[in-house]
């Protein structure tokens, strides 16, 4: 046995879960500097900064091997020209922001938390505020490098191996690990968002305005008050922002943030719907009504939640299940409005609820975003209610043609899986050509793709 | 500064080496494995450190070869005025104990190899007019744990070592600087049991920045590890014997 082989087999079994906390799955986490395949045929999930809500990035089997990439985080090279950046996958966006912000550079598009790696971002093709604008994150991706099953290192890119590549994004890990990547960094003028808020009232009027906005924002995005009932259904606020320039961000000091922490588990009690229907209330006055305009730091603009460490406690130690679907644009408002009321009937949902349109799809087999609409909410884990709640919602999503996003997902089945996903098929072959052994598994393959528990 | 740097591929070194880059210290790299050395490099340049970041080859427990790597360093560098040491070896009480030829390695490398170099660097930084010895103790070498006395004591006489020779060659201008690392959660350590006042090679690079500019010649990372120490230094035998410590 070498060195290396020994060492895994030797690491200690820990509680390994998603973002939600929910589930709860134990697994040996090898945190080493060079990521690398152990010997022998073991099956490995590949993780990294913990972000995903679900059982994404949780082993197929209870004390299965997770090959933890955050420590391989070097720099490989920056074109301080073009901005394109070659990077070990286990780099963070937050890393990124501290080494490139200060030169000019931005991540192309950025989830809302800075705090995932870059290896993430390409497996789970994940978007942002900008996504009506500049898609998802693979279209800013020109190389990956994949260890694949075999143990190979594989080059692919737009242009190369394209079909793996096309796998590769948005494919949760699951066709190899990803070692390196080389992607576009984005110019700015400033660290300041320049932000516009403004009241809506209910639904039709936030997809109005975020349409309305589309054309002259790169950044928007609604938060509706999912408890609200009847008539104020999407109430909210809609938020549009672009980054300043040197002139309005002047002389600003970004500010420091006081380091907050949940240092516990809330009790359970603390989410209960009344302080959530409240909580939301005063959100919409505070932030509602006429239209303002602000300069903000881009923490406080894309990472809001960032600022409060370990905010996932506050849901207490059953966790909680983040709910992330799209719909087509085609299906109108109506099966969105039949959500969020059947959400706000079920008093499930707690914190507001993210609402965003989409841009065009992208080209990767098993990419989250459509044009369309998505929606994002949290709810806490109350056992079988909740999962038939999601079931029901699934069910919604599927007669119209829409899916749930993979990085949040914990509890779909795999049929309405295979529904929700035209392009499965055609990911499974490519698949299956580099890991014929399915090597690379989660608990969420398990799952959804019936990968060997 | 000008640092010729040994163990900056890895851990609390790799997170000192970066923020030395980052305020634009002058870096050349120091170690085993080519491949490595290139790659910290690369990422080491791309933060910012001055000019190409060199590299050279050096295994601590080879001490044949520091003279040359020294040299390497040198003219990489156009006259290094620093050496730091983040390199060694780290075992298991356990194995260290059934395995002399590992106990034996280690011991080369943390005390013997280390010693040696920065013996080497001192003399040389001395002859032209000073500089900087920075080198990684442990807590370890603070007082002897029977689950963990066999790495400690390597750590214990290079700490001894620094110690004196930093009396030795400040007046020559030569600063020395042991630093006393707590826990900390590198892959070195994964698979120990984490103890509290756990930290992270961040915060053990940024107490060593700051004392390096203060001109310290001992500080424990994260300082929370030296107020804990004094209380362990200071517990009777009698109890080190009752407790499983």
């Amino acid at each position: 046995m070498s060195a290396r082989a020994a060492r895994e087999a030797d690491l200690p079994v820990e509680a390994v879960a998603g973002w939600g906390r929910h589930p709860v799955g134990r697994g040996r986490v090898d945190r080493s500097e060079r990521p690398a395949l152990p010997e022998g045929a073991e099956p490995v999930v590949v993780r990294g900064l913990g972000r995903a809500y679900g059982d994404a990035a949780m082993p197929s089997t209870p004390g299965g091997l997770v090959v933890e990439s955050t420590r391989a985080d070097r720099i490989l090279a920056f074109d301080g020209a073009t901005g394109q950046l070659h990077c070990e996958a286990g780099l963070s966006l937050a890393e990124i922001l501290r080494v490139f912000l200060p030169r000019g550079w931005f991540p192309p598009i950025t989830p809302g938390t800075k705090f995932v790696t870059v290896g993430a971002c390409v497996a789970c093709d994940v978007h942002g505020k900008n996504h009506h604008r500049d898609g998802s994150f693979g279209n800013f991706v020109d190389r990956i490098t994949l260890i694949t099953a075999a143990g190979v290192r594989v080059e692919c890119g737009p242009d190369l191996e394209r079909e793996l590549f096309l796998a590769t994004v948005g494919g949760m890990g699951l066709t190899g690990l990803i070692a390196e990547v080389t992607l576009k960094l984005r110019r700015v003028e400033s660290p300041w968002i320049v932000l516009e808020t403004v009241g809506v009232d209910g639904l039709d009027a936030m997809l109005a305005g975020l349409q309305r906005s589309a054309a002259d924002w790169p950044y928007t995005v609604g938060w509706i008050d999912c408890l609200a009932r009847g008539r104020d259904v999407g109430r909210g606020i809609l938020m549009r922002g672009r980054h300043a320039t040197p002139m309005e961000a002047a002389n600003r000091d970004l500010p420091r943030g006081l380091p907050l922490h949940v240092p516990v588990d809330a009790p359970e009690w603390l989410l209960n719907p009344l302080f959530m229907r409240w909580f939301n209330y005063l959100y919409y006055r505070f932030h509602g009504g006429a239209l303002k305009r602000r300069v903000v730091s881009y923490d406080r603009f894309f990472y809001p939640l960032d600022a409060i460490g370990q905010w996932n406690r506050l849901y207490g130690r059953h966790g909680f299940l983040q709910y992330q679907c799209v719909l087509p644009r085609a299906a109108g408002t109506a099966p969105l409005a039949g959500l969020l009321d059947r959400l706000g009937a079920a008093g499930a949902a707690s914190f507001l609820a993210v609402i965003k349109d989409c841009g065009p799809a992208s080209d990767a087999y098993l990419s989250f975003p459509m044009e369309g609409t998505t929606l994002a909410l949290d709810m806490a884990y109350r056992g079988a209610a909740t999962e038939a709640l999601i079931h029901e919602l699934n069910a919604v999503v599927i007669a119209h043609g829409g899916r749930v996003y993979l990085a949040k997902d914990a509890v779909t089945r795999p049929e309405d899986f295979a529904r929700m996903m035209p392009r499965l098929a055609e990911w499974q072959a490519v698949r299956d050509r580099w890991d014929p052994g399915h090597r690379f598994r989660s608990a969420q393959s398990v799952r959804l793709l019936g990968d060997r528990g | 500064m000008k640092v010729a740097f040994v163990g900056a591929t890895r851990g609390m070194g790799r997170a000192l080496a970066r923020q030395l880059a980052e305020r634009g210290d002058a870096l050349f790299l120091l170690g085993r494995d080519p491949t490595e050395l290139a790659l910290s490099a690369r990422d080491l340049e791309a933060r910012g450190t001055r000019a190409p970041v060199g590299l050279a080859a050096l295994d601590l427990a080879e001490p044949a070869g520091f003279a040359a790597a020294l040299d390497a360093a040198d003219r990489g560098l156009g006259g290094l005025d620093a050496l730091v040491v983040t390199g060694g070896a780290f075992g298991r009480q356990d194995e260290l104990a059934a395995d002399a030829a590992r106990l034996a390695a280690l011991l080369d490398v943390n005390f013997t190899g280390t010693v040696l170099l920065c013996q080497q660097a001192a003399a040389r930084l001395a002859a032209r007019g000073g500089g900087l010895v920075c080198a990684f103790g442990s807590v370890a070498g603070d007082r002897a744990r029977r689950s963990n006395y066999l790495y400690g004591a390597s750590k214990a006489g290079l700490g001894i070592f620094l110690d004196g020779l930093d009396l030795a060659y400040r007046d020559r201008g030569v600063r020395v600087l042991c630093v006393k690392p707590g826990f900390v959660r590198t892959a070195m350590t994964a698979g120990l049991p984490v103890p509290p006042f756990a930290g992270e090679p961040e915060a053990v690079a940024a107490a060593v920045v700051r004392a390096i500019d203060q001109g310290r010649h001992q500080v424990y990372a994260p300082g929370i590890w030296r107020w804990i120490m004094l209380v362990i230094r200071a517990l009777p035998r009698a109890v080190l014997r009752r407790v499983q410590f």
